[in-house]
This record gives structure tokens, sequence and C-alpha cells, in this order.
């Protein structure tokens, strides 16, 4: 009976939730506070949570943008960075900063620390869960800021919003394009991959598994089944008792999953712009690979890591630049979903 | 003459704090109803700020749920608490806290006193219009309405199945005309009053108590009863989505709001500064105006409906997903797929990509790699040639190609030694135009140098290919337009039947199709299938050949 396994499912994902909750409560002695200004935060503000390690190429450009977008405060996990990161989150009066030396893959790629962070902090806002490297944009991001989303959210009883991430790559080999990076990433790598992304529901969590991307054409046509998830849901108005299951992909309850419609409307859906393909990313493949932090079966992604370290070139003559959201949602990417 | 205002609140008191002393400062009092769920210090601190402004009162409070009687009741409550503390009002513009002006509040109070004895409400007979989103009209007066439709849908819908099924009514009560309309009015004094002071109030307010969503429908049936003049129209511009949420207006939505010409607009989203800062201020320059015309904003915003009530055909993303058989198309455009031609004639790709137009595809499911039109390995979209990526999920390669091409029509070839899996997906397409000549694809094997066995091992190999997907178009669901012949009727008379496919694909044209690329040498075929069957094969898929 297709009831009775569903009720299943469903009792079996709460304990799955419950013990994800426990290790990420536990995860939180992993976690010394630096700088931490949670006591000055509104009761309404949008909270954005991320784990770094080396980020200061991405960091100021990160934080101006969501700014831009409204973010209030940010609360970051530095995982044992040496490049002036931790000085220059610590300079910042709206973040606060958490450091720890422990394994980003035991502690699920960064989730247990921010899913330990967000009980504390999180409950009852709307938090926007982002790596470094993603860029966060949405209808009308230039217009209206995140707190008009939210609210419309509110009213029309969303309590998530899903994204799909857009890796950018440039025109040249990934390694040699000329850039400073403290200037807007987007203008460094502008070029994106327009109409080759699919997808299928999942049944157990109920959410969409995207994947494509120059990053499948490129480097897993000989197995598409591993290509990168390309599908997140960043932004939820968290409870305590809500857990991601893995990265921002999916969440419990699966219900937070219903980010898309399956009635043939659209949903409210957003973009992550990824920029992890600036220049850097050459000689920073070179050591992920060495560190194995990235991958649950990192064997399997050695030849991932060797083809970025041998610098090459994703674009191609049917690559799309970016022009803003208006672009996106043209093209499929994202849609209002009736927020006019 | 004066204008007095009813304003509901229950959330952004500043902002209603900010609308309320515009009024005010312009001449027109003010009764504000707090919703009785805020809290008493919040609702204190709210009156004392008004302590210096003796033109905004307030009212009793009592707790508001939207959509049931007690909105009413609160409207019916400062409505006679604004009549009698201010007597010289003649017209009482309901309005709430997430209301704005849209002109000068003096432009509407000009606007009244020339039409002194209107009732501005919109008001709207259950028999004659559907306008509500969900349907109830008539029912809402003569069926009960115990359960809540938001929290206890499913008992709210068996409920009303139920009396629906027993024939259970209320009777309406004498001199009340159901009528339903924006619940955002502005009445005349004497109709208010009337309203107020009906000798059977009671008994007409016991009914609308029971009426769902009685602030749709309690004002705009009595205004029918009361009014002399009635000008069924809001002077409100509120718009609701089509679940039948009020749309929202933004910062960028001020050029809009100023082109409706509108009096007041709701509901404004609290943070628009700018909206608040342009509106209330009444120094800034005035364009000429006319009468108020929300069509305007109608036009841009159902079209946003349209787009959110069905969603882009086609298009398959992280916003929109359609379950089977509620894709409303599984593909964007229409495309047409040839079977067989080009093993019959040569040089059939080229011909048809100059009769066609668009683009003309190889093999697009070919076992090695999609033969794109042109030889390209990436198609628009940055669509991959790879054959692992496609058959990775193959109807998704299809429909993302479709999307990705948009305006250009697409054309490509499938054939028995094809990738298979996406016939079914075509077949229960409506924008599949199938062109197909069964067992064609004997023809260039009649002539291969190849060994025989290994010919008739291909031959029996391919024959099951492609009697597998004739089965799959004979199933029920079948939606593609077929256009399907075996190898000896085709041959027959090909130049009618190419003709007649393409007309169905390009449009009726006055062009009879004079040059057909050469085909390919059959004189051999008769004896070759008779080979086949020679050696223990049975040729089903070309026809009958046997009397040439």
């Amino acid at each position: 009976m297709a009831a009775a396994s569903d009720l299943w499912a469903a009792y079996s994902l709460r304990w799955r939730r419950r013990g994800l909750l426990a290790r990420s409560f536990a995860r939180h002695r992993h976690l010394t506070p630096i700088f931490d200004r949670m006591a000055d935060v509104a009761k309404d503000a949008i909270l954005c949570f991320s784990t770094i390690r080396n980020e200061m190429g991405r960091l100021p450009h990160f934080l101006d943008h969501h700014r831009a977008l409204g973010v209030d405060h940010f609360l970051m996990v530095d995982n044992a960075s040496d490049d002036g990161t931790m000085d220059f989150l610590t300079a910042q009066r709206d973040v606060s900063v958490w450091s720890t030396s422990h394994s980003y893959k035991a502690s699920r790629f960064g989730v247990d620390w921010l899913t330990a962070l967000m009980m504390r902090h999180g409950h009852g806002r709307w938090c926007l869960t982002l790596d470094a490297d993603e860029l966060f944009v949405y209808a009308h991001h230039d217009l209206r800021d995140l707190h008009a989303l939210t609210d419309w959210l509110d009213i029309t009883d969303r309590p998530s919003m899903g994204a799909l991430m857009l890796d950018l790559y440039p025109r040249g080999p990934l390694g040699r394009t000329g850039s400073k990076t403290e200037t807007d990433p987007i203008s460094t790598i502008p070029y994106f991959d327009a109409g080759n992304y699919v997808m299928i529901r999942q049944p157990r969590l109920e959410n969409l598994w995207v994947q494509g991307g120059p990053r499948a054409r490129t480097f897993f046509h000989a197995d598409p089944r591993r290509a990168p998830t390309l599908s997140k849901v960043p932004l939820v108005r968290w409870n305590r008792r809500y857990a991601y299951v893995s990265s921002t992909h999916s969440l419990l309850p699966r219900g937070l999953n219903h980010v898309y419609r399956t009635d043939g409307v659209e949903a409210p859906t957003g973009v992550l712009l990824h920029t992890k393909f600036l220049p850097e990313i050459v000689s920073k493949s070179v050591e992920e690979k060495r560190r194995r932090q990235h991958f649950e079966n990192s064997d399997l992604y050695e030849g991932y890591y060797d083809a970025l370290i041998d610098d090459p070139i994703l674009w191609c003559d049917r690559s799309t630049r970016y022009h803003g959201w208006r672009q996106l949602e043209a093209l499929g990417l994202m849609s209002r979903g009736g927020w006019d | 003459m004066t204008l007095g205002f009813v304003l509901l609140v229950h959330t952004a008191f500043d902002r209603a704090e900010q609308v309320a002393r515009y009024f005010a400062l312009n001449d027109c009092p003010v009764v504000i109803h707090v919703d009785g769920k805020v809290r008493q210090r919040t609702f204190r601190d709210f009156r004392a700020r008004f302590k210096d402004e003796p033109k905004i009162r307030f009212c009793r409070r009592s707790r508001v749920e939207w959509g049931k009687w007690s909105l009413v009741r609160a409207t019916q409550v400062a409505s006679e608490r604004l009549l009698s503390l201010f007597p010289d009002v003649r017209h009482v513009f309901l309005a709430s806290g997430s209301c704005l002006p849209l002109r000068p509040v003096a432009e509407l109070r000009d606007y009244l006193s020339t039409h002194s004895e209107t009732d501005f409400i919109e008001s709207v007979t259950t028999d004659q219009v559907t306008w509500t989103v969900d349907g109830l009209e008539a029912e809402r007066f003569t069926l009960r309405f115990p359960f809540s439709w938001r929290k206890n849908r499913r008992l709210f819908d068996f409920y009303v199945r139920f009396q629906r099924r027993i024939g259970l009514t209320r009777r309406i009560p004498e001199g009340v005309s159901p009528h339903l309309g924006s619940q955002w009015w502005c009445l005349t004094r004497r109709t208010l009053e009337s309203i107020l002071q009906a000798p059977d109030r009671v008994q007409i307010d016991a009914y609308f108590s029971r009426v769902w969503i009685p602030d749709e429908s309690y004002f705009q049936s009595l205004a029918r009863r009361f009014s002399t003049t009635i000008e069924s129209r809001s002077l409100t511009l509120s718009k609701f989505d089509i679940q039948g949420k009020p749309h929202i207006f933004y910062d960028d939505h001020q050029p809009l709001l100023e082109r409706s010409d509108c009096f007041v607009a709701r509901k404004i989203w609290p943070r628009a500064d700018r909206l608040y800062q342009t509106f209330l201020d009444d120094t800034r320059p005035q364009a000429r105006r006319s009468e108020p015309n929300p069509g305007k904003i109608d036009r841009v915003f159902s079209k946003a409906n349209e787009r959110r009530g069905q969603g882009r055909r086609g298009l398959y993303s992280q916003a929109r997903f359609p379950a089977p058989g509620l894709e409303n198309g599984l593909t964007c455009a229409r495309y047409n797929v040839f079977s067989g031609l080009e093993d019959l004639f040569e040089d059939f790709q080229p011909w048809l990509a100059r009769r066609l137009g668009g683009r003309v595809h190889g093999h697009l499911y070919h076992p090695d790699r999609a033969q794109f039109a042109g030889g390209e390995t990436v198609m628009n979209g940055c669509i991959s040639d790879s054959a692992s990526l496609r058959d990775y999920r193959p109807e998704q390669f299809l429909t993302n190609l479709m999307w990705s091409t948009r305006g250009e029509r697409q054309s490509f070839f499938f054939g028995p030694n094809d990738r298979p899996e996406i016939g079914p997906f075509m077949a229960r397409d409506p924008n599949a135009t199938l062109v197909i000549v069964t067992g064609a694809w004997a023809v260039p094997l009649h002539t291969s140098n190849a060994e025989f066995e290994e010919v008739k091992a291909e031959a029996a190999r391919l024959q099951r290919a492609e009697l597998a997907f004739l089965r799959e178009l004979r199933l029920p669901g079948t939606a593609a337009r077929l256009h399907l012949w075996n190898l000896a009727d085709f041959i027959a008379q090909p130049v009618e039947k190419i003709q007649n496919f393409m007309q169905e694909i390009t449009g009726p044209s006055p062009q009879r199709l004079t040059e057909l690329p050469p085909m390919r040498d059959l004189s051999g075929f008769p004896a070759f299938l008779q080979k086949l069957r020679n050696a223990g094969m049975k040729p089903q898929v070309m026809g009958d050949f046997d009397g040439r």
C-alpha cells in the first residue's frame, strides 16, 4: 500500500532528522565564538549563514552583494583560514564569527556546524544559507530587498524558496583570466550554460535533483550521474527542528523541499550565481585534491580535480553572457512565481 | 462637506499613523479600529501618539479575523463612532492600515462633493456574474459554513457538498438581495446610517454573521436596499492573485500607481519608503487628472496572473516540474520527426532543410552521438552532443533542445537504429509530427556489400526495433500527428504523400512539389526480401512487394 509505505518513510525520516539535529548539537562544541554580535540583532532580521576557508578573494564582494539584498547579519564559521579571512571578518560590524579547526568533511561539509548555529540563532527568522562562492539573485532583487521577498513568502504561506546553482565561467582557460579578485566576480567570469539542465524528483525526500551545466558537459559526460547537484533550498524561515540533509540541496521535514510546483504552474525561485571558477580555482584544486575534504568518495573525483588542474576551457560558442535576473527569467532558469 | 475615514489596523502601526495624520491634517476625521489581537500595551502606546490630534479617535477593539463576521462588526462599531463624533461627515471611506492615498485627499473630497448622493461600492449580483476566485457565489448566502476554509479545507468542502446533496438551504431575510463586491467602499452618511439604524438590523446581522466572507457581502447587499445612487466600483485599487492573496505594491510600482489615477491603493508594503514619501507629499507636481482607471493596472497584473496560472508550456525547471498528466503540453513547440525517408532518398536531409527551413538535424538519438544540424557539437543552451549525457535523461534532452531553440522550427531523424527510449515520449506529445515509412531501413541494406549472414542479423535487429516503436504508437494516449506508411505503399505515390505532410508542417502553399531528391534504386529489392525469407527471416514492415 502506497499510503502505508509513505507513512513509514515519514516516520523514518523523522528519526533521521532527529539524528541530524543531535549530531549537529554535539558538534557545536567544535565551534569557538570569536566575535558574537547576535545580542544586537533584531527579531525580524534576515540572517546569512556560511562556512568558509580561505575566501579573502570572494568575501568582500560576497558581503557587499548580500548586504545590498538586505541581509541584516552574517553568521560565519571559519574553518582554519590562513589568508587573513578572520581579520577581515572580525572588522565587519554585521558579521559574527565562529572558528573551528575540525574536519570539514566529518562535519558533513560544514552543515553540522551551521545547523548548530541555526538551531540557536535562526529559530523564527528567515535564514539564507550559502557558500562563499554563491551570490543569490531572485526576481526584482535590484529593486526589492530580501525583506520584501520574505514578507511576500510569508503572506503566500511559503516557508522556503529554491534556487538553481548556475556555474559561471570565463571565456578563456580558467586559470588565465586576467583579473583582480577584489572586483566584481561576475564581470570576470560572466558566462553560463543556459539550457542543458536535467532533473528528476527524488521520491524519498521529495526534492528536485537538478544536474547539468558546464561541469556535467565537460567533466562528467562519461558518467552524468556523478555530475554535481545544482538544486538548492537556500532560503528558509527557520525552525530549530529543521535540518539540512546534504549541503543545502534538501532538508527535513521534507515538505520544505516542495519549492517547485508539480501542477504546471511556476513557483518563485532564485538563482545562485556560482563563482567557483575564478582563476584561483586551478591552484585551489591542487590543494582540495590533496585535502580530500569535498566529496564523500574522494577517489571518484580525482579525475575531476586533475581536469581542473589542467586549466580547461569551459566556454563554448553557445555560452550565454550574464545580463541580470530578467534574462535568467526569460531563459526559464528562475521564475518570479506570481510576485509582481 | 467633510469626508471621514474608518481605518482598520492590525500591524505596521508607523505607517497607519503616517496615513491617519495625513488625513487629519487635511481636515478629514479618522476613527481607527485596532485589532483586539494586538497587545494592550502596544495599543496604548499607539493611541497615546494621537493625544494632540482631536480629529483622530479610536473605537472599542474587538478581535478580527479576516473573512469573518468580526471584521464587519469592527467596521460597524468604527463607523457608528465616526458618524456620532463628527456630525459634519457626509461620506465615510473604509480603509485599512496598509492603504495609501495616491492622489491628494483634497481631490478625493472635491470628487465626492460633486457626487454628494453617490455611494461608491462595488456591488455585483450573484446570479449574473462569476467573479470570485473559488466559485462559491450565490451559495455563500444559502449554505452554512461552520468550518474554516483555511484551517479545515476538507471538512469545509465536505460540508458544502453534503448540503448540496441534501438540499439544505438557509432562508435569505426579507429585503436582502445578495450582492458581492470589494470590501473597500465609500458610503454616504445617509446610506450608512440607514444600514446601521435599520429596525430589523438584529435579524439581518444574525443572518450575515453566518454568511461566508460577510465583509464582501454585508454592506454590498444592504447598500442596494437603502441607497439611491450606487456607483458599483471601489475607489480603492486592490488586486488579487489567483489564490485570492492581495497583490502588494512596492517602490518600483510607483509609475504604475501614478498612472492608475485611483484615489487610494492597497496593499502597500510597509517598508516601501518611496511610495509613502511620494504619495503623502501634497506639494509634489500634479499631473493632469482624469477619472480613476484601475484598468491600466489590470492589464499588467492579468498578464502576471496568466503566467502564474499556467506556467510556461514546455519548461522544466526548479520552478516548474509538472507531474505526469499536468504538463499542459510536453514540449514548448511543434517539431517534426522523419523515419525512413533518408534511407529511401539520396541526400534527403539537405533537400528537407531547403524545403522546411529552421533546423534539420540528423539522427539526434544516434547511438554514437546526437547528430546536430551542421555537424555542431554543442547546440543552443550549451546542449552537448554526448550520447551518455543525452541518454541519461533522454526526454529532457528533447524538451531542453526545444526550449533552447524556441522560435525556430526543429526537425530530426529517428530510426530503428537509434536509442529507442524517447519513442513513447514522442508518441504522447501532440507537438510531434511523425513521418514514418516503415521498412525503409532495409533499402541501404539490400545494396550492402557485407556478408549476407550479417545483413540478415542486422535486418532482424532493425525490424524488431521498428516493430517495438510501432507498438508504442498504437498505445492509447498517442497524441502525435502521425503519417505512417509501409515502404511498398509509400513508393506507389511518393510525391502526393510528401506534398501532403509538407503542407501540414509548413502550412498550405499554392506551389506544387516539382522536384524530389533521387530515389535509391529498388529494382533488386523484392529479390532481397525473398532471399531474407528463404534464409528464415520474416520481413513484416516493408509491405507487399510480391506484385512487382
